[in-house]
């Protein structure tokens, strides 16, 4: 495979720009899913007969296919940026929903018992004390929900909005690899870059975890009952699998 | 709304109609070459990811590696693979291929994840009972593991039954044809339809993965789950 770097270095300005269409197109939508999660998520935590409903059609909204969701919504929303944004909102629901409901659930019962002894009303502890220990589980959930939208978008370029996906029809159309290749290694650079930018906003709105990390952290795996064990390793999912053998 | 009636109306026609169940076009041929497709994909992504999952997570080893490694592998674009490597070799294996690298990650994490989850202790308790590490792989790990193992296998399976519509692009039928045909010719009867049969299968890859959870899952572990 023969790549024509010419091409690339005299095409850096459309590759910049549709660089940034993509992007515009597959974080919107995540954003917009992160809004409509948050509020569901919580609902559901609330009144848990409302989860499985809930995470059924956000399961069945993800198995239609991109390009046929694409293409329903062409009918009300025309060949514009929002025909593509609106399906990807939808996806980005059945990792996003869930993710926010076991962020919600790691909250242990000690950690929520003291902040409602400190005070705390509902809002105020949902907001001060249980959102924030859910920061690392709801972003692991925005962090494939934006590296999958990202390389989603391409599909979007079948109705004439897919930022990069433009070059890759064009390159097919044409037979020109580099086009193809040039458009697909930089969807996966946006999406790296993207990834890398997620971990550092985990990092900075969790301070905690680092600094339990650094005091015993790396005893918990072999030690679990010596090692103090950090609450929310405790209901990932450990105890209560331990629980049902005994 | 009255469009949205009209629409299912229509495609109900379409999907009824009996020049749909004959032939090359037929949904039958398009529906097993879908199928068959997403059998094969599924399949070699499940040997591999089962194969790297259970290895990374029982040695404990290469864990953050792996993971990262996968995550990457969400980020290629499977449109711009299935393209590139069809201007190559014009056969049906890139849309394998591309499919198998999509559905290979959400197999591998969730395998390490379950089998990296499983208390210590019963690890310890299955060594204790005389167990190798065979032994404690098979009959202690992955039976703990199954819940999530399943889930990985699910996710990737809706995952590759919706997109092996793109196999249609480059022209290998399946029931994207449907809904690339659909597309070129403005006919949403023929997109919607399409559309349907592809969410039909999916639901179906859902249910029965319900139904082997149902049946493969230790009681004991779907119990304390649901607490």
């Amino acid at each position: 495979m023969d790549l024509d770097w010419g091409w690339i270095g005299e095409h850096t300005d459309s590759l910049t720009e549709h660089s940034l269409t993509h992007l515009k197109l597959a974080l919107l939508p995540v954003l917009f899913g992160l809004i409509i999660s948050l509020p569901l998520g919580v609902a559901c935590r609330r009144w848990g007969w409302l989860y499985p409903p809930v995470l059924t059609a956000a399961n069945a909204l993800y198995a239609i296919p991109s390009l046929a969701l694409f293409m329903i919504f062409i009918q009300y929303t025309g060949l514009e940026p929002s025909t593509v944004m609106i399906p990807l909102t939808l996806y980005t629901l059945s990792v996003l929903v869930p993710n926010v409901v076991d962020g919600l659930a790691s909250v242990s019962e000690p950690v929520r018992q003291a902040a409602t002894a400190m005070g705390f009303g509902t809002l105020r502890r949902l907001l001060r004390v249980e959102l924030p220990i859910a920061v690392p589980i709801v972003i692991a959930g925005v962090r494939v929900a934006a590296v999958s939208s990202i390389s989603l978008v391409a599909i979007g370029q079948l109705i004439g909005q897919g930022g990069l996906g433009y070059d890759i029809i064009r390159g097919y159309q044409l037979r020109f690899q580099t086009q193809i290749v040039a458009a697909s290694v930089l969807i996966i650079l946006l999406a790296l870059v993207t990834d890398a930018i997620l971990v550092l906003i985990q990092r900075l709105l969790t301070p905690w975890t680092r600094a339990r990390k650094r005091s015993g952290g790396s005893s918990r795996r072999r030690h679990p009952i010596t090692g103090a064990a950090p609450p929310h390793a405790v209901d990932a999912g450990v105890s209560s699998i331990a629980g049902g053998g005994g | 709304m009255n469009d949205l009636w009209n629409q299912i109306t229509l495609s109900w026609e379409w999907l009824t109609a009996s020049a749909q169940w004959h032939g090359e076009e037929g949904i039958p041929h398009r529906l097993l070459q879908h199928v068959i497709y997403s059998g094969i994909s599924l399949l070699c992504a499940a040997v591999i990811g089962l194969a790297l999952g259970l290895l990374v997570g029982h040695t404990g080893r290469g864990g953050f590696l792996a993971v990262s490694v996968a995550n990457i592998a969400r980020a290629v674009p499977t449109f711009g693979l299935v393209l590139i490597i069809v201007l190559i070799d014009y056969s049906i294996t890139p849309v394998l291929v591309a499919l198998v690298a999509l559905a290979v990650p959400p197999i591998l994490v969730n395998t390490f994840e379950g089998v990296r989850a499983v208390d210590p202790d019963a690890k310890d308790a299955a060594r204790g009972m005389g167990m190798t590490g065979w032994g404690v792989l098979w009959r202690a790990e992955v039976p703990m593991a199954l819940p999530l193992i399943l889930l990985g296998l699910r996710t990737s399976a809706v995952q590759v039954v919706a997109t092996a519509t793109i196999a249609a692009y480059p022209g290998f039928g399946g029931l994207g044809r449907y809904i690339i045909d659909g597309l070129a010719r403005n006919d949403y009867q023929l997109v919607v339809g399409g559309t349907v049969l592809v969410v039909l299968l999916a639901i179906i890859v859902q249910t029965a993965f319900a139904g082997l959870r149902r049946l493969l899952v230790s009681p004991g572990l779907l119990g304390s789950a649901r607490s």
